[in-house]
């Protein structure tokens, strides 16, 4: 179906305040639809509390409302001017909860504005843990067991039932707030009483934990005609039991074989087509028991996604740009790409790089606040590198997150001991990735650390090599320091300063420069263009690596 | 990756050469050099007969970290000619996996190569057209890998779907199944026999050269055309067989090479494409049904877009949304179709299995 021309105004709601688990992401997703529409003649106007936003430049919109996000606001626009349709879907739960405010109390339908992206029932049937529940079982998707309480007493009940460990999950809240695991009995009516106050209708899942699973996330289109691409596969680099915020993560999938990635992608497809109406950018988790390659279904979030925006990033593809032409009507198949420009937008980005995402915490700015990782955001930013292999793109990321680490490879030298670090990397904290190459540095075998932390072996092998580089770079000086072992060290993304700090006598990094350059061994810049190289890319952007 | 790895050469026919590392058996290997997107199922691509004769470049940049099984193949052994990768992973995690890629392509006798700049590699495919290429890991002087690339074989005007195909005809699904299916065999993937059997068909899979006769005694109710590896123009004895069976007005479904060669048998020419189309990503319309499906392809061949527009006879079925080639045809007032992508996919989404059923259907 082509654009829908009854269309002439759209109300774009943004997600206000920056707070954890919803920040810029949001302003991003809002800018690109406001301009997306706007290409299309269509009259923006917006509302979001907060002016700290590019979305609200007065550029970006031909109307900028910066009021409170209420439903009294709502009217007071949709009062001031003529609007044919609100766009819900990028401003993050905010966003889609003030429109089903404002849907309960009649508003749209009062001033004849109609939901467009998605609609309320969808909305209910995605984001209302129960309903999802209920309806995967329905449609025969795997769920973890679980039972949902509207009250302390009911929650213990369940908790008795299900056993430990499990997890407390309150309905309609942010970045998995006042959400948290329960491993024994003694920790529940805290849980419980957190979580039920937590969710603004004073309910809460309580589900059976699946601790030490996989976890993936698909970013994926659907338009009106029922066509679904998966634009992008997350992988989680830890396994359940840590907020994908605050999740290290990784794109594409490095783990998974194409028989537990078709199983994913057909359940992902399947649950979107049964979502009802919906239009535009989704994202969809489930959990894989690594021993059997069972799946389950975690759950969706019909509308642009923190983790969409990094998958916009990470694939060039412009996601909440197409989304919000997939909400006016234009079906995936009639859209050009946007990088290429003379391929179709109808297809399924391929990557020839990999990309690694490492959150960034603050906890030395929260005195007294816990820092171990669980179901509830705590990081208050995060970096993305690219590289042409994970080790390249997890030192680069990690050489960006502004604390005193100089790549993986260097943060000092911890204080603890062997058996002090294996305990240590078994519960998830901000620093467990370091730690665990120290672990490594020590001796400690792969094995052992997949045990400890549940954390694919294949990404601890990948440690394991830098460790191995390292060690062998601490062998040299600068004058003996081999070609081949400078260009190896560079691929896997070892800083200048970093290899000047693993020498053996004293060097700059600097003069790691200077000796590499003579060597000619100096950056190359590759495109992320959508399609690994196979078609030529009008609007890429680049990122340096190097290369033979 | 690691420093004491051997030094491996990349030789293009265009005299570009490629530097990086041994992986897999050392020796030395040539074939046409292609690539292909996908981001899973190595080990499907690389067993899967059609790209017999090909030297093949990963472009996603980490291969073999799920290592190898028994069960995700499409064919009883490796059959690219040879592998190139940027990171060719020795070191595997996945509980159900039985060896490593290492090990794997030691066995299958695959000369392998990685550290390669592979996108650079691609782009340079990409602009300069398909062509044969040589890597080794036992000769590194390049004038004498010259001399061995000159010895190497054009795919264009190269039959090899003989080669690949069975040497005995052999039967798969319920032999008392009223559904029964020959399928000429020019080197076809197990899934798509597995797919036709999943939906109750008695399969009889006979070599790229059987007679018509010898396939109508087996009764069938329908025809299958595989896919395969070479060039469709070099086989005009299936082209032959492919008449025959239109003229027996019976179900035929073609799929890859048997799409090229039902065009062939209504007088389409086919044309070798300039790098083909080889990934898990492709977008195709069917103009029939209005829909779109994300397709597996792999094809270094094509069916000639004007002439087939052209033919009275044929009708276009499906085109890609890429760049409009065709993807899909079918012979009017005959039950006859081909597609020229993977609907069986393996690797690769499941978006086009409908036409198993459509086939099965027109059967019964």
């Amino acid at each position: 179906m082509p654009r829908d021309n009854s269309i002439k105004s759209v109300l774009i709601i943004g997600s206000g305040p920056i707070v954890i688990g919803q920040a810029c992401e949001f302003d991003y997703s809002g800018s690109q639809a406001a301009r997306s529409l706007r290409e299309e003649g269509i009259k923006v106007i917006l509302i979001n509390s907060n002016p700290a936003t590019i979305m609200t430049d007065p550029m970006m919109a031909d109307k900028v409302y910066l009021l409170p996000l209420t439903v009294e606001s709502i009217e007071q626009i949709l009062e001031e001017n003529q609007i044919d349709a609100v766009l819900p879907t990028m401003g993050g739960q905010t966003a889609l909860n003030l429109a089903k405010e404002a849907e309960e109390l009649g508003v749209w339908e009062k001033y004849n504005c109609r939901l467009i992206g998605v609609d309320i029932k969808a909305i209910d049937k995605a984001e209302d843990r129960e309903k999802f529940r209920q309806w995967m079982i329905k449609m025969g998707v795997p769920v973890a067991p679980a039972k949902t309480a509207n009250s302390f007493l009911e929650g213990k009940e369940f908790a008795q039932e299900i056993g430990f460990p499990l997890v407390i999950r309150p309905s309609f809240t942010l970045g998995g707030t006042g959400g948290g695991f329960v491993h024994s009995k003694d920790q529940l009516d805290e849980a419980l009483n957190r979580g039920l106050s937590a969710s603004p209708i004073h309910e809460v899942l309580v589900e059976k934990a699946v601790l030490g699973w996989k976890e993936f996330e698909l970013e994926l289109l659907r338009d009106s005609a029922d066509n679904v691409v998966i634009i992008c596969t997350v992988e989680n680099f830890d396994p359940m039991g840590v907020h994908t915020g605050d999740s290290i993560t990784v794109a594409p999938a490095m783990t998974l074989s194409d028989t537990a990635f078709q199983l994913m992608r057909n359940t992902a497809i399947d649950i979107m087509r049964d979502l009802g109406n919906f239009a535009g950018g989704c994202n969809v988790q489930f959990s894989l028991n690594p021993e059997t390659e069972e799946l389950i279904a975690i759950e969706i979030n019909p509308r642009v996604s923190r983790s969409s925006a990094l998958a916009s990033k990470a694939t060039g593809y412009p996601i909440a740009k197409i989304a919000a032409k997939l909400a006016i009507g234009y079906n995936l198949d009639e859209l050009k790409n946007q990088i290429t420009k003379t391929t179709s937008a109808y297809f399924e980005p391929a990557l020839d790089y990999v990309i690694v995402k490492v959150p960034r915490w603050n906890f030395d700015k929260f005195k007294g606040a816990n820092d171990t990782l669980g179901l509830q955001m705590k990081s208050v930013g995060e970096v993305m590198a690219i590289g042409r292999s994970f080790t390249e793109a997890i030192q680069k990321a990690c050489q960006s997150l502004e604390n005193d680490a100089i790549g993986l490879g260097y943060y000092g030298k911890s204080l603890m001991k062997t058996d002090e670090l294996i305990e240590y990397i078994k519960t998830p904290k901000w620093d467990r990735i370091f730690r665990i190459k120290d672990a490594l540095m020590q001796g400690v075998t792969v094995k052992t650390i997949v045990q400890a932390t549940h954390i694919d072996r294949w990404f601890i092998y990948q440690i394991q090599q830098l460790c191995d580089i390292e060690k062998e770079i601490a062998t040299h000086t600068l004058e003996s320091l081999p070609e081949q072992l400078l260009k190896d060290a560079k691929k896997n993304g070892f800083s200048d300063d970093q290899i000047a700090k693993l020498l053996k006598t004293d060097c700059s990094d600097d003069q790691v420069y200077e000796k590499r350059k003579a060597l000619g061994i100096t950056r190359v810049y590759k495109m992320v263009d959508t399609c690994s190289a196979e078609f030529e890319a009008k609007t890429p952007y680049f990122y340096s690596s190097f290369e033979n | 990756m690691t420093q004491t790895q051997k030094v491996a050469v990349l030789l293009l026919e265009d005299g570009h050469v490629f530097y990086g590392k041994a992986f897999g058996a050392v020796g030395t290997t040539a074939g046409e050099i292609c690539f292909n997107t996908g981001m899973t199922g190595y080990q499907e691509v690389f067993t899967d007969p059609s790209y017999s004769g090909q030297v093949l470049i990963m472009n996603n940049v980490h291969t073999g970290n799920y290592g190898v099984n028994i069960k995700d193949v499409e064919s009883d052994s490796v059959k690219i000619r040879g592998l190139i990768g940027r990171n060719l992973e020795e070191r595997y995690s996945r509980y159900q996996a039985t060896d490593s890629l290492d090990a794997y392509l030691k066995k299958n006798n695959i000369v392998a190569i990685e550290d390669v700049d592979t996108r650079a590699l691609v782009a340079h495919i990409r602009t300069k057209g398909a062509m044969n290429c040589i890597i080794s890991s036992e000769v590194t002087e390049v004038e004498k890998l010259k001399a061995l690339l000159a010895e190497t074989p054009d795919m264009d005007g190269l039959e090899l779907a003989s080669e690949v195909s069975t040497k005995e005809e052999y039967e798969l699904g319920d032999v008392n199944s009223p559904l029964k299916v020959a399928v000429l065999d020019f080197g076809v993937k197990r899934h798509i026999l597995q797919c036709l059997v999943d939906r109750g068909a008695h399969v009889r899979v006979h070599p790229a050269k059987t007679p018509v006769s010898r396939l109508k005694e087996f009764n069938p109710n329908g025809y299958f055309i595989s896919n395969g590896p070479g060039d469709p123009a070099a086989m005009p004895y299936a082209v032959e067989t492919v008449k025959a069976i239109l003229a027996e007005e019976k179900p035929l479904f073609g799929i890859c090479l048997g799409h090229q060669l039902l065009a062939l048998a209504n007088g389409i020419p086919t044309f070798k494409m300039h790098h083909g189309h080889r990934g898990l990503n492709h977008p195709v319309k069917n103009l029939v049904t209005g829909k779109s499906e994300i397709t597996t392809q792999n094809h270094g061949f094509g069916v000639d877009p004007e002439a087939v527009r052209k033919h009275p006879g044929v009708e276009v079925t499906h085109v890609n949304l890429n760049d409009e080639s065709i993807e899909g045809i079918r012979v009017k007032g005959k039950p006859a179709f081909s597609v020229q992508y993977h609907p069986e996919s393996t690797p690769g989404p499941f978006d086009s299995r409908y036409l198993f059923d459509d086939f099965v259907a027109m059967m019964k």
